[in-house]
């Protein structure tokens, strides 16, 4: 949308100000460049810096970096860290995909809207306190043993595990990953399947010759937004997975409200970013590259 | 046609199944919070309102309380003030750097808490600005503005660009015409925006974590529970919480939702 007035009025030799528009449109940019660019550019000089008496000085040293990407510690947390939000990731997009395809499909557009309603509300429910109501559930002597126990089985370690936080990334990823698939299964062109059943293709062949591919681009954008949610959560593996298998998450924290080592704390962080960019633009590469048929 | 059907159910029936899985820890939070026994579980012990006593007789949670209900007003209405003048150039203008402009109006969402929260943290103390409420106030703005552009820039995409130039070419000057014709109509969407953020801002726990020193917020109370001991407190909060949000979301939806009954209205018009 360009100006609208551009063509009403003459062209004028020198270009005056635009106040208004700068107006409104100015304050965002500077309050996202002062307290969101600037925080996480400084957190690029931060990692150089160094601590001496508990108190941080600017320097200019390498030692943050050598120390934490030559620690064991650290590269056993990183590939951990990939490992659980794979799994995570994998789970969710698996078990999401009937249920997106069900309300995309199967559901009038009444049902259809009141299911996306219900899927944002969650949204906006305190992630802390799902999560400790998920402690109730898992304990040996919670709801989901007390329940097996009536069947003669149990009880089962299902807290402080890597189950426990897989059930945690599920609470905060799954709605988020049910509506991005849903959004992409929407704009799926039913002419597409229908035309693939008039030519005798059967149900399960149709699901992935037809309806995936169409829907790729949400599918793995839902993908990675999992991956990306999971990879930066702490409050999962630490009180649903018990703590002991650290996260980078974890580290970042522990770094820095025990430690105090602000300098380390941005190496993981940074670490974490270039991670994230690679896996994203990898992930966005894969969604719009064309069929190579 | 009975598998067909049969598949529609049992797509139906997952989904319910599904929706179990993300409200039973909702719901188990709401009924634990009246039970009286320490360590919950089944079965249910007796009907109580003590964790509601307790809790809400704790000066720190009253405290987290207080600043969670100032944060979370300070930064709904200055992320909708700036999501609603970024919405609005992006709808009216083309310039240079708008791609830029737009990533970073939107991307704060997408980067994870932890790294925003120390970065925050350390930019902070460095400017003297941690350790209080405005620290958490200034980066929930950075977070909620993204929700409250999208929120209005929507609202503003349904609209005819050519209320705008009317009012202009009938001599209103910007000022006015943004007054009288884009403010009305985006209205709805302002008041959603400032519900959705607020609600944003009230369950943010990790960036206030680690900005706001000892003036904690509530959501970084109940992280001091759930460090602690197991504590229905959190049930208590939880619940209260919850429904308090649940009222800024359905206000919001409300107001969105009016959006189609408008212009049908005002069609004859036309």
């Amino acid at each position: 949308m360009t100006d609208a007035r551009g063509g009403a009025r003459e062209a004028r030799p020198l270009r005056r100000v635009p106040w208004y528009g700068l107006t409104l449109g100015a304050p965002m940019l500077l309050w996202q460049v002062l307290f969101f660019a600037f925080p996480l550019m400084f957190l690029i000089a931060l990692s150089f810096w160094q601590v001496r008496n508990y108190r941080l000085e600017p320097a200019f040293l390498t030692a943050n970096w050598t120390r934490v990407l030559g620690s064991e510690t650290f590269w056993l947390t990183y590939g951990r860290t990939w490992a659980y939000s794979a799994i995570a990731t994998v789970i969710a997009s698996i078990l999401a995909f009937p249920a997106s395809y069900g309300i995309a499909f199967k559901l009038g557009r009444n049902a259809q809207r009141f299911a996306i309603f219900l899927l944002v509300i969650p949204f906006f429910t305190s992630y802390l306190v799902r999560v400790y109501s998920w402690q109730v559930f898992l304990t040996d002597a919670g709801i989901v043993n007390v329940l097996l126990a009536q069947l003669g089985i149990g009880p089962l370690p299902l807290i402080n595990t890597l189950f426990g936080t897989i059930v945690g990334y599920l609470t905060l990823s799954l709605p988020l990953v049910i509506l991005l698939q849903l959004f992409s299964l929407m704009f799926v062109d039913r002419t597409l399947i229908e035309a693939a059943h008039n030519m005798r293709c059967g149900r399960l062949h149709t699901l992935f010759a037809v309806v995936i591919p169409s829907a790729r681009v949400g599918l793995v954008i839902a993908a990675l937004f999992c991956f990306i949610l999971t990879f930066g959560d702490f409050v999962s593996p630490l009180y649903l997975g018990g703590g002991e298998h650290a996260t980078l998450a974890i580290l970042i924290t522990d770094t820095t409200k025990s430690g105090q080592q602000w300098p380390r704390a941005a190496v993981i962080a940074l670490t974490m970013i270039v991670t994230l960019l690679t896996v994203a633009f990898a992930a966005i590469g894969y969604a719009y590259r064309r069929p190579g048929k | 046609m009975t598998s067909d059907r049969l598949i529609a159910w049992t797509l139906r029936c997952y989904f319910v199944g599904a929706l179990l899985f993300i409200f039973a820890p909702i719901a188990a939070s709401f009924v634990f919070s009246f039970n009286s026994d320490r360590f919950p579980s089944l079965p249910l012990a007796d009907f109580t309102t003590d964790w509601y006593k307790v809790t809400f007789s704790d000066p720190l949670v009253l405290a987290g309380f207080r600043n969670s209900l100032i944060v979370g007003a300070v930064a709904s209405t200055i992320a909708t003030a700036l999501g609603f003048g970024a919405a609005y150039a992006d709808y009216r203008y083309k310039f240079f750097g708008k791609k830029l402009y737009l990533a970073l109006a939107l991307l704060p969402p997408t980067i994870p808490v932890v790294i925003l929260g120390l970065a925050m943290l350390a930019y902070l103390s460095r400017v003297s600005l941690s350790g209080s409420i405005w620290s958490v106030a200034a980066s929930h703005v950075v977070m909620c503005a993204p929700f409250a552009m999208a929120i209005i820039r929507l609202r503003l995409s349904q609209m005819d660009p050519s209320l705008e130039a009317a009012a202009w070419n009938l001599g209103a000057t910007e000022w006015t015409a943004l007054r009288t014709v884009i403010m009305p109509f985006t209205l709805p969407s302002v008041f959603a925006a400032l519900f959705i953020t607020m609600a944003v801002s009230f369950d943010e726990f990790a960036v206030a974590w680690f900005v706001s020193g000892l003036q904690e917020t509530l959501p970084v109370r109940v992280l001091g529970f759930l460090q602690g001991q197991v504590s229905p407190r959190i049930n208590a909060i939880g619940s209260v919480v919850f429904a308090a949000t649940i009222t800024l979301i359905v206000l919001a939806q409300l107001l969105l939702m009016r959006r189609t009954a408008e212009p049908a209205a005002a069609e004859p018009e036309k």
